[in-house]
C-alpha cells in the first residue's frame, strides 16, 4: 500500500506546553484510521497538524509527496486535496447550504458557477440533504449540518478526509446518521483518518485504530487487537472507562 | 413664544443649516469609515510599528473631547503653520470634517476590530481547510459576518456622528444649531427655535434607524427573510 501520508518525528508546543512529543506514522492510500484516546491527549491537534491548521514546531509531514512544513509548499493547493470536518460543522452562516458547498470550487476557480451548483446538488443528493440547498445552515438539524459540512469538503475532490470528533457535538439520534454518510466514504474508497469516540465505529470501520495518550502513539494495530485485546496498561485503562 | 414667527423668519435658515448639517455628516462618515477600516486592519496587522499608529491614533482621539479637538485643528494647528506660511488659512468647513473624521474613524477602527474578532475562529479555519487564501477566507467567510455583527454599532456611531455635529458649531461652521444661536441673538425666540432643532435631529436619526433596520433585515441568515 502506498504511504498517503507521512508522518517523522512530529512535536507540537503550545508556548510551553508540549503537546505533540514525536508522532511516527504512515497512512495508506484508502486506509481508514481512527484516532482514539482520551482528552489532552493531543489528537484533534495531530489532525490539525496533516493540513497545517497547526503550525508544527518539529519534525516532517508530508501528504501526497508534498513536504507541508516546507515553507516552499503551496499549503493551500495541498489543502484542496485534504478534506476536514469539524466537530462544531463551522458551516458559513451566511451562505446556503448549496452556497456553502460551492463556495471552494467557485472561489478558487475549480469551475463554473454552473457546474459546481451542479457538483453541489449531487453532492447534497449523495448526503441525503439535496432539498435542502436553498435552506441556510441555521435552519438545519445538528446531524444535517455535519453532513452539508461532508459535503463542502468533497467539493474538491480530495482524496483524503480529516475528521475531527465528528459527531461529539451531535444530540445522540442523530449520531447514526454522520456515521452512516462515513460509513458510505471509507466503503468508496477514501482515505480517512478520524478522530473520535464512538467505538463501534472505530471497530466496525477502521482498518487501524491508533490510541493517543500524553503526546505520542501508545499502541496501534487492527480494531480488534487494540480495542478488544489491548497490550498497554493505558489503552486498557482507557477503554474500560469508554466502553 | 411665537411659533408662528419662528415657522416664518427662522425655518428657511434653519433648514439651510441642517442641509449642512447632513452634509457634513454624510461626508465625514464616508471618510471615517475608509479610515476605521485602515486603522483597523493596521491594529490587526503583526507589523509593530502600523500597530503602534493605531493604537496612538484611537488613544488621542478617544481620550480627548471633540471640542477641544475642533479647537486644535481649527486654531490651533492653523497658528502653528502660519509661522512657516503666514497666509496659511483654514475654513470652518474643512476643519470640521478633519475633525469629525478622525472621530469617526477612529470608533469605525474599534467597531470593526471587535466585529472581526466575534467571528468564530472555526470559519477562518473552514474556509482555510478548503484551500481558500487568508485574503480569500477574509473577503469571502470573516468580513460579511464581522460587517453583520457590527450593524447595530455602526448605526449608533452614525447617530452619535450627527449629533456631534452640533459641537462644530463653536467653530463657526454655519450647521443648524449654528444657526439656529444666530437666530436666536437677534430675536429671544428660545423656545421655538431650539425645540424646532430638537425636531430636526429626532426627524433625521429617526430616519437613519428606519433605514438600519431595514438594512439589518436584508442580512440576516434565513431563507424567509430574504425571499
Amino acid at each position: 500500500m502506498k504511504a498517503k501520508v507521512k508522518v517523522r518525528g512530529l512535536k507540537k508546543s503550545f508556548g510551553e506546553n508540549e503537546v505533540l512529543k514525536g508522532i511516527d506514522i504512515d497512512i495508506g492510500e484508502g486506509e481508514v484510521v481512527c484516532v482514539i484516546g482520551p482528552s489532552g491527549s493531543g489528537k484533534s491537534t495531530f489532525l490539525r497538524c496533516l493540513n497545517q491548521l497547526e503550525e508544527i514546531t518539529d519534525g516532517q509531514v508530508i501528504v501526497d509527496d508534498f513536504d507541508i512544513t516546507d515553507k516552499k509548499t503551496n499549503i493551500n493547493k495541498v489543502r484542496e486535496n485534504i478534506g476536514m470536518v469539524f466537530q462544531h460543522f463551522n458551516l458559513f452562516p451566511h451562505k446556503t447550504v448549496r452556497e456553502n458547498v460551492m463556495l471552494a470550487p467557485v472561489t478558487l476557480k475549480k469551475c463554473s458557477k454552473q457546474e459546481a451548483a451542479e457538483k453541489a446538488d449531487s453532492l447534497l443528493k449523495r448526503v441525503g440533504l439535496l432539498d435542502k440547498g436553498d435552506a441556510y445552515p441555521d435552519e438545519l438539524s445538528g446531524g444535517q449540518k455535519q453532513r452539508v459540512a461532508i459535503a463542502r469538503s468533497l467539493a474538491m475532490d480530495p482524496d483524503i478526509m480529516l475528521f475531527d470528533e465528528p459527531t461529539s457535538a451531535l444530540d445522540p439520534e442523530m449520531v447514526g446518521e454522520v456515521l452512516d454518510t462515513m460509513k458510505e466514504l471509507a466503503a468508496a474508497g477514501m482515505t480517512m483518518v478520524v478522530v473520535t469516540h464512538e467505538m463501534g465505529f472505530a471497530r466496525e470501520v477502521s482498518d487501524r485504530v491508533v490510541f493517543m495518550d500524553g503526546g505520542y502513539i501508545i499502541e496501534q494495530g487492527a480494531p480488534k487487537d487494540v480495542i478488544n485485546n489491548p497490550q498497554e496498561e493505558r489503552t486498557k485503562d482507557f477503554l474500560s472507562k469508554v466502553l | 413664544m411665537d411659533f408662528g414667527r419662528v415657522l416664518k423668519e427662522a425655518l428657511p435658515l434653519l433648514l439651510e443649516g441642517l442641509k449642512m448639517t447632513v452634509l457634513i455628516a454624510l461626508i465625514s462618515i464616508a471618510i471615517g469609515i475608509v479610515l476605521g477600516l485602515i486603522s483597523c486592519l493596521f491594529g490587526l496587522s503583526k507589523n509593530k510599528v502600523l500597530k503602534a499608529i493605531s493604537a496612538v491614533y484611537i488613544w488621542i482621539i478617544r481620550g480627548t473631547p471633540m471640542i477641544v479637538q475642533a479647537f486644535i485643528v481649527f486654531f490651533a494647528i492653523p497658528q502653528l503653520i502660519q509661522l512657516l506660511n503666514p497666509t496659511f488659512k483654514l475654513d470652518a468647513f474643512t476643519a470640521g470634517i478633519i475633525t469629525l473624521s478622525l472621530n469617526v474613524g477612529a470608533y469605525m477602527s474599534e467597531i470593526f476590530r471587535a466585529g472581526i474578532q466575534a467571528v468564530d475562529k472555526g470559519q477562518m479555519e473552514a474556509a482555510r481547510s478548503l484551500g481558500l487564501s487568508k485574503t480569500q477566507a477574509m473577503s469571502k467567510i470573516v468580513l460579511p459576518q464581522a460587517f453583520k455583527i457590527s450593524i447595530p454599532p455602526i448605526v449608533n456611531q452614525f447617530i452619535i456622528t450627527v449629533k456631534d455635529t452640533s459641537i462644530l458649531s463653536v467653530i463657526g461652521l454655519a450647521e443648524v444649531v449654528n444657526k439656529a444661536k444666530q437666530y436666536v441673538g437677534k430675536t429671544y425666540q428660545f423656545f421655538a427655535t431650539y425645540i424646532l432643532v430638537a425636531a430636526f435631529y429626532l426627524i433625521v436619526i429617526s430616519i437613519l434607524m428606519v433605514v438600519s433596520k431595514f438594512v439589518e433585515k436584508k442580512f440576516s441568515y434565513e431563507s424567509e427573510s430574504k425571499s
